[in-house]
């Protein structure tokens, strides 16, 4: 039975594209055979952040159209066999989506694929919309910030209001909390919501923390998911996001770095 | 049982695009374009005399009978008559003499129900409303409903129950129970009675009553309450951390939160004239 997962926020520049890369490199790295879709189209930055924006050929609104079939328009990836990149267009707009269109898209993945990864927009506009329309779990991608938060809410309750899921009557999208671009120290000086807090705000289970850390924008810039970066916090805390998604009972990491930092450089174990 | 006075404003579409102008009452409109009236619809219970017998001998003895045991209650009620248990039909009933009885009693009676169309033009002629629905109570038998303990001599004593005064049973509105969150963007509205949240309503999310609106978790948007009108609707949370609150268009902006006093704490939130009063319960 194959999955479609929304990664969406409400907000821009929360780490939506940056956690789609990753969680779907992550999925395909432990042998699900995973597509990883950019919906944000005119802003097209998923083939980018997957290293792979030189071998666009077709697009998602060119299959939509009928002038590509979806075989010629995904873009297998260099790393993995398994997974595969369908990129947003880079000249249309946002009306050339049709619930119908995208349906059709999505169903035609659910025959091959184990997870569909759907990378949302910005916003509540017509992108954002498709994008989780055709969800079953959906992975909300916060900062530790107020509008942030704010916004994650309003996503909220439009995927329990105006998805599919909800519009049948079919039980809710699983909804899950992805915490970015998380600074403990920051959190501590009060200068940024704490996870309780965020916690309390939007009442959803806690899926995984993501540290604050310069190895997301190199690996950005490197065209390679930062999930595959075994060193950095970032790149773990994303491997222990992806074994929780899986059901996996993993505690939380890289909560309190800064701390134990200075406890160490302390006592000096 | 209750007049089914229908809603005769325009119908508002539920859940989206409530725009409820809390300043209209607030700022009165001037002279020019304020008019002479308004039209509410509104809904009421009332009791109802259903007639068993069109004797009028009969009904005045027991309606005496009757309201000696509910002497205040029924002071100057408003009383609907229901005419379909009427045993004898094919006598017609004095309907104004009835109405003459009734009005000496300290009664009102304000209509008919269950009429047929000749019983429907007399009640007409006399100045009585015909009212339509609520034929679905259930019939209710004829022995006295008032108190069964000592009703065993008065069951003898009178033997000739003809009329009953159908105790007024309160017709109420189903209070509308949301268990989700209410998301920032999303505006639930109970129409006509009460609202329960069983979640938190969250910062930029409205929610709207024409009754009492209860959060059992915190309030952090917005909450209206009363807002066709009842100045006794309450706003209840766990915890007050609202954006606004308004009761019957009187509103309150709390710009920089709630006030420390209030803030976070469980809370009744009234209308003291046209003042919104926050007070903690406990």
């Amino acid at each position: 039975m194959s999955k479609v997962v929304v990664v969406t926020s409400g907000k821009g520049g929360v780490g939506k594209t940056t956690t789609s890369a990753s969680f779907a490199t992550g999925l395909a790295m432990r042998g699900h055979k995973t597509a990883v879709i950019d919906f944000d189209v005119g802003l097209r930055n998923l083939d980018l952040i997957m290293g792979c924006e030189r071998r666009v050929v077709y697009d998602f609104v060119n299959v939509i159209n009928g002038e590509a079939n979806l075989k010629q328009a995904l873009i297998r990836d260099k790393a993995h066999d398994n997974l595969f990149i369908l990129p947003a267009s880079q000249t249309r707009d946002k009306d050339a989506f049709t619930t119908e269109g995208v349906g059709k898209v999505i169903d035609e993945l659910r025959e091959s694929f184990d997870y569909i990864i759907c990378d949302s927009p910005a916003g509540i506009e017509k992108g954002a919309m498709m994008a989780l329309y055709f969800a079953d779990e959906a992975l909300i991608v916060t900062n530790p910030e107020v509008s942030s938060v704010r916004d994650s809410d309003r996503i909220l309750g439009i995927l329990g209001a105006k998805s599919k899921r909800a519009e049948e009557g079919l039980e809710p999208i699983k909804e899950h909390l992805v915490i970015t671009r998380y600074s403990a120290a920051r959190v501590a000086s009060g200068e940024m919501l704490s996870i309780e807090d965020i916690q309390e705000l939007l009442g959803i289970d806690l899926l995984g923390v993501i540290p604050e850390s310069g190895a997301v924008l190199q690996a950005s810039n490197a065209g390679v998911p930062v999930v595959r970066d075994e060193v950095s916090n970032s790149g773990q805390a994303y491997q222990d996001l992806i074994s929780r998604f899986l059901g996996e009972d993993l505690p939380m990491r890289f909560l309190d770095t800064e701390k134990k930092g200075f406890l160490k450089r302390i006592f000096g174990t | 049982m209750q007049s089914d006075v229908n809603n005769v404003e325009a119908e508002l579409p539920v859940d989206e695009n409530l725009n409820f102008d809390f300043s209209s009452t607030a700022a009165p409109r001037s002279e020019a374009d304020s008019p002479a009236l308004e039209i509410k619809g509104s809904m009421f219970t009332l009791p109802v005399l259903r007639l068993h017998s069109s004797d009028m001998e009969l009904i005045a003895k027991d309606l005496s009978q009757r309201l000696a045991q509910h002497l205040r209650f029924f002071e100057h009620a408003p009383v609907v008559i229901e005419l379909d248990h009427l045993d004898d039909q094919a006598n017609s009933l004095d309907l104004p003499a009835l109405c003459l009885l009734l009005r000496q009693a300290h009664l009102v009676p304000v209509g008919v129900r269950q009429a047929t169309p000749e019983q429907a033009k007399a009640a007409i002629e006399a100045g009585l409303a015909v009212l339509k629905g609520g034929g679905a109570s259930p019939r209710s038998e004829p022995a006295a409903p008032a108190s069964q303990t000592n009703s065993q001599s008065k069951a003898t004593a009178a033997p000739s129950k003809k009329t009953e005064i159908v105790s007024p049973k309160v017709e109420t509105v189903p209070a509308r129970v949301i268990r989700q969150p209410v998301r920032s963007g999303q505006q639930i509205y109970a129409r006509g009675g009460d609202l329960i949240v069983l979640a938190a309503v969250n910062a930029g999310a409205e929610v709207i009553a024409d009754g009492n609106i209860h959060v059992y978790a915190p309030l952090r948007g917005r909450a209206l309450a009363g807002v066709q009108g009842d100045s006794n609707a309450c706003i209840f949370t766990r915890s007050m951390e609202a954006e606004l609150v308004a009761i019957a268009g009187n509103y309150q902006v709390f710009e920089d939160g709630p006030a420390k006093d209030i803030y976070a704490r469980a809370v009744r939130i009234f209308l003291d004239d046209t003042h919104i009063k926050v007070s903690p319960l406990i």
